[in-house]
This record gives structure tokens, sequence and C-alpha cells, in this order.
């Protein structure tokens, strides 16, 4: 019957058009994502931004994260899994983009355990144990300074150079620079001033050894 | 020259009431393909109070969709019955957002869970045409094409 050709033609249009729309704001994305960080390098990396792996490897991983941020907390091992796989050959380059609520304030944990030689511990002490300090999406700063211990820090020092302006300050530059960058979405990740457009393990893992074999 | 004893197919009633219930369906799916784009396309995501007009336009495509299909009763209008109340509804949503949108209505006094302000606008097409705006849009025509086609069945 001729209605029923006219409904399942327009359904199919929906469809179609629905899937043209999307592929064709996708690539405008995803190409105005690439000339920002391309054409906006200075804000990929700070003097400041915590640094893992040797530095003068040649291939360079930016991750943007929040430590509440289940994601980035699963991607944490396989990261350092790729730089053991290349070794001496790409190092890491932590920022913040602390989007869940009081995830800043454990971003001041983190910095204020550097000042103690801790960070990367601390960080992981986090991933481990974010279960006991997030609840509903929320960061609990209190329930992570119960899960510090055994790590050596100094916490009465800790707790005081948690409150510096400084690490506000990083914290707030960095927010900046992933607006910038257009990174919205942790972990948003970065190989030498390249973003990652398809997020996923083999992606990522495809980024970084194109960029080794291209710079080694 | 078309015979006057025939009329022309396309202007029996029962063709303008398809056509009718064909344009509400038209616009239910508009809504639903268009707010699918914003929320997974462009990651807009949707605050509660989209969410409720969501709740009350998706089901509209699928009972419009039905209402089309060929029935045994030609003189059937069901279709009003079980769309419009949903309509209705979903436009007082409608409204509703657009004025803590415009804000007509504090913010305190707005449903919205802390992270998500029904109140922030994240998209203006044209400059002016806000998400809350297409919503009322969509269902204040399908109400009006539903009560033309109501209007029509009883005459």
């Amino acid at each position: 019957m001729k209605k029923n050709m006219i409904i399942v033609a327009t359904a199919i249009l929906f469809v179609v058009l629905f899937i043209v729309a999307a592929s064709v704001y996708n690539k405008q994305k995803d190409k105005e994502q690439s000339s920002a960080s391309l054409e906006k390098t200075e804000y990929l990396q700070r003097d400041y931004s915590p640094r893992m792996g040797p530095p003068d490897a040649r291939v360079t991983i930016v991750e943007f994260f929040d430590p509440a941020c289940g994601t980035c907390s699963a991607f944490y091992p396989f990261v350092k899994q790729l730089m053991n796989d290349n070794p001496a050959k790409v190092n890491l380059v932590l920022r913040y983009l602390p989007l869940h609520q009081n995830s800043d304030v454990i971003v001041s944990i983190f910095e204020a355990a550097r000042l103690q030689n801790r960070f990367w511990e601390t960080l992981e002490r986090a991933y481990q144990t974010r279960e006991a300090w997030i609840e509903h999406h929320v960061s609990r700063p209190e329930k992570f300074w119960q899960q510090l211990g055994g790590l050596g820090l100094d916490m009465q020092k800790l707790n005081e150079d948690m409150q510096s302006p400084e690490i506000a300050r990083r914290v707030r530059q960095d927010m900046q620079d992933a607006q910038q960058l257009k990174v919205s979405k942790t972990p948003g990740f970065f190989v030498n001033a390249k973003p990652l457009l398809q997020f996923g393990y083999q992606p990522l893992q495809q980024l970084v050894e194109s960029e080794v074999a291209a710079n080694y | 020259m078309t015979d006057s004893t025939t009329p022309d197919k396309t202007n029996t009633p029962s063709q303008q009431g398809w056509l009718l219930i064909f344009s509400c369906w038209l616009i239910a799916m508009a809504a639903l393909f268009g707010s699918l784009f914003f929320s997974e396309v462009m990651g807009l995501k949707p605050c509660v109070l989209c969410w409720w007009q969501r709740v009350f336009i998706y089901p509209l495509a699928v009972l419009f969709l039905v209402g089309m299909l060929p029935q045994k009763h030609k003189e059937h209008h069901s279709v009003v019955r079980y769309t419009l109340p949903l309509a209705v509804i979903g436009l007082g949503f409608a409204v509703y957002h657009y004025l803590v949108y415009s804000g007509f209505i504090p913010e305190s006094l707005q449903p919205c869970s802390e992270d998500l302000s029904c109140a922030e606008i994240n998209l203006e097409l044209m400059g002016f045409v806000t998400i809350p705006m297409l919503s009322i849009f969509a269902y204040s025509a399908i109400i009006v094409l539903l009560l033309i086609y109501r209007k029509r069945a009883h005459q």
C-alpha cells in the first residue's frame, strides 16, 4: 500500500539523516580538536605538570584526568604498560581536569604529596581505593584521607601544603588549558600533540606506536 | 477534469485525517532524532526537565505510527484519545522549562540535580532558538493538529 511505503521511506530517511548528520558533525569536531592541539601546543604541558618516564623520550602522552573518573583509573595500568612496552621512548605528563564534585580537593592532596615525593604512590592509592572515597559520583576527601596510611606521608605537613594558593592556581590553569584544547571528558589523551580522536585502548596503542615509529 | 461524483482521492476526509496524523508523526520523529542528536552526538547532557519532556514525546513517535496503520473500522479515531494527553502534559513541562530558562521561575524552585542546571542555556540555533522553544513548538503543533483531527472526526 502506498501509505505504508511513505511511512517506511520516512522512517528510513530519518535514520539515514541522523547517521549522516552525526558523521558530518563528528568529522568537524575532530578537525577542530586536532587543529586546537597542534596550534596551541603551549597549552599541552606546563612546567609544573607531573611527569613520569625518561625526560628525553621523544614520544609524550599528555593525559587530562580526574581522580574520581573510573575510566581514568582503568586506563592507568594500560598507559604504564604502553611505556614499558616502549622502554625509554615514551613518557607521560598528567594534567588535572577534576570534573567531579570535590575532585579538586583530591588533586590538591596529590600536589601536596608531591612535595613529599609521594605523588605517584598517592595517585595509585587513590585509584586502588576509589570505592572507599567516591559516593554517588562525588569525591569525599575526608574518606580519601583515611586511605593514605602506609605511604610515609607527613600528614600534618600534607594538610598545610594542600591549602596552598599555588596548587589552586595550577588546577585552574589546567582546567583552562583543557578548555582551550577542547577536552571536556576524562581521560583526555594527546600523543605528541595529536588528540586521541576515537576513544579506546586500541586507538591509543596505535597512536603511541605510530608516534614511536615516526620518531625512532 | 475530475468527475464531481467521485471526489479527488487526496481530498477525502480519511485522507486528510491520515495526513494530519502523519504530520504529527513527523514532528514526533524529528523531536526523537533531534533530541538524540543533541545528547548522543553533540554531548549536551539532558537535564531533569529535558528528561520529562522526552518521556512524553518518545511514545508519541510509536503511537502515531500505530495510529496510521490500516484499521478494520474506518471511523476509528482513538489515536487522539491516547496521544493528546501525552502531548498536553509534555507541553506543560516544556512551558515550565522555558520559564526556568528565561528566568521567570527562580533557580531555587527548579528540580534539577546539582551538577546539571536546567537554567543553563547550552544551545542557541540561529542566535535565539533554544531547546525548550523547539519542544514547545513540537508539542503545540501536535496538539493543534490533533484538535483539528478530532473536530473533523466529530463532523
